[in-house]
């Protein structure tokens, strides 16, 4: 279509303010390469557990193709109350604090949509996932970035947050394990945030979507889970990851019951439920899917140390991820910027990565890689890009 | 250990160093391990997995099932030894239920395995009665699809 009038100026001010992700960037040459190994995918290669996909043709077959209630399947937000119950001790009431979403992404933009008034303040660890920022924007806020540094392994500390509080400081939006650096936040570590938040009396939305994706000697701790912590953390988590299940978009949010009628609200008018043939795989995934979560988590774990190992014997500057399915090697040794070092990989030896930039300033110098990929694809990007590097050093 | 076997279980090709980076070994830690569970006979061989059908052969496979009286002191062991000694058995496996011996046979006909059974397996003393059963296709063999596998659908570049 052809535009006559200027269009943009009238787009709503916060939609003009947020820039598109600049994740996509260099999706175009990459689609349109043969041969080319992405290590740019955030999601697992495997495909959701036949036991989960068959329980949903089986719910269509049966005829689950209605709305569910607002909040979601009673039967899912149950499963969800005895999954938390169990692995964390903590305890929700399925009637008033779970809410089902579609995906973590909803999630994540009804929470800061119920707690964010025009001016407040949400602090942001960053490299962090390219929603966060935007969508604390959006939601009338302001997005106030706090640089996590390599040599803390990106973990985030009251000392690097503090200088950042004023009177609007409202919400502390954190997700580890992370994306794009594979961080992993300690009990110890994660204690200290929350005598951060007491003090400040801070909301703390918590996505932990990757928790599952824990390795070594590194077990996941649920924000909520910490003294004191619950009554003021969102907790954010899905399906997607852990149980290969991006598509379905499906995740929930656990949270006090008044934080939780107040996202209903927003819910009910904006999405009216998550669709229910993912609510039903869902459940299928907590009865029973553990045991293929479990494997595909080992099988991520052989290729955390392949690709650790190999990023090391390169000589970048690169620490060990202890979740998630990332790593977030420096390559400032390269002479190039992130964004340089992306594109011209992916035109010389055709393997695509993102840029760190796309996930905050301070992920400049640093690009991502996804090791949700096969292991002879790893060993051969891995080939690749050690060449890329010998053969450009400036 | 265990991670090591189901590692070459599934792919017997990989290199040292590769095994090596994915279990936090060293080379020399792995090589001797593989060493010490060939001597134990823990690995018995590093095959390839064919899809013999593919490559275009017209090899014919049957399953045999197999009713035998036991015989005394070594119960079913004896005969199951003179069965599995043919080049022609693949596989045998003593069962519970309504048989004994389960038999796995390729030959270069129908004809040929037809005949294997006839004259071989079911003059064998102790064997009392036979049932064949021809593979027609096989989807999916000790794990691995032997149909081409699933297409990666995702997107080069996701968030």
């Amino acid at each position: 279509m052809i535009e006559t009038a200027n269009w943009k100026d009238r787009l709503s001010p916060g939609v003009n303010a947020i820039k598109p992700s600049g994740i996509r960037k260099f999706f175009d040459i990459a689609a349109s390469m043969e041969d080319v190994i992405s290590l740019g995918v955030g999601e697992p290669d495997f495909v959701t557990p036949w036991s989960i996909r068959e329980s949903c043709v089986y719910g269509l077959e049966k005829g689950y193709t209605s709305y569910t209630a607002n909040r979601g399947m009673m039967e899912l937000r149950e499963e969800i109350a005895k999954h938390y119950e169990r692995k964390f001790n903590i305890t929700y009431d399925a009637k008033t604090d779970i809410l089902i979403t579609v995906g973590v992404s909803e999630a994540l933009d009804i929470a800061l949509r119920a707690v964010v008034k025009p001016g407040d303040e949400v602090l942001i660890p960053e490299p962090c996932y390219v929603s966060y920022a935007a969508c604390a924007t959006l939601a009338g806020g302001v997005a106030v970035p706090v640089a996590a540094k390599i040599e803390n392994e990106f973990r985030i500390t009251p000392a690097e947050l503090e200088p950042y509080v004023t009177e609007k400081t409202k919400v502390l939006l954190i997700g580890y394990p992370n994306n794009p650096t594979g961080a992993i936040m300690t009990r110890e570590d994660l204690l200290k945030l929350a005598d951060f938040a007491e003090k400040h009396d801070l909301i703390v939305i918590s996505d932990e979507i990757y928790g599952d994706l824990s390795y070594g000697d590194h077990t996941h701790v649920a924000f909520a889970s910490l003294p004191k912590m619950q009554e003021r953390t969102i907790l954010l988590n899905g399906f997607s990851k852990a149980y290969a299940m991006t598509g379905w978009r499906i995740g929930y949010s656990l949270a006090n019951p008044t934080i939780t009628a107040a996202m209903t609200k927003i819910h009910q008018y904006t999405m009216l439920c998550a669709p229910i043939t993912a609510q039903v795989a869902a459940i299928e995934a907590l009865r029973r899917g553990e045991k293929y979560m479990k494997k595909m988590v080992a099988e991520y774990d052989r290729r955390r140390h392949l690709i650790y190992d190999g990023f090391t014997k390169m000589g970048l500057e690169v620490f060990e991820p202890k979740g998630a399915f990332y790593i977030f090697p420096s390559i400032t040794s390269t002479g190039m910027t992130s964004d340089e070092f992306a594109e011209k990989l992916l035109q010389k030896e055709h393997v695509a990565l993102v840029p760190g930039s796309a996930f905050g300033e301070c992920g400049e110098g640093h690009v991502r890689c996804s090791y949700a990929t096969a292991i002879d694809k790893i060993s051969e990007a891995l080939a690749r890009i050690e060449n890329f590097i010998k053969n450009n050093k400036k | 250990m265990r991670e090591l076997l189901e590692l070459l279980e599934h792919d017997a090709r990989r290199p040292v160093s590769e095994l090596a980076a994915m279990l936090g070994k060293s080379e020399y830690e792995i090589e001797k391990s593989m060493k010490d569970l060939e001597k134990e006979k823990i690995i018995l061989s590093y095959n390839a997995l064919i899809n013999w059908e593919k490559f275009g052969d017209d090899t014919v496979t049957a399953i045999i099932e197999i009713n035998l009286t036991p015989e005394r002191e070594v119960g079913f062991d004896a005969i199951a030894e003179r069965i599995y000694r043919y080049d022609e058995v693949r596989t045998v496996y003593l069962m519970s239920g309504s048989f004994d011996l389960l038999v796995i046979i390729e030959g270069q006909s129908l004809k040929e395995v037809a005949n294997f059974v006839a004259t071989r397996l079911s003059t064998i003393e102790g064997v009392t009665a036979t049932r064949s059963h021809f593979m027609l296709k096989p989807y999916k063999k000790d794990g691995v699809l032997m149909t081409d596998s699933e297409k990666d659908r995702r997107l080069v570049v996701s968030p």
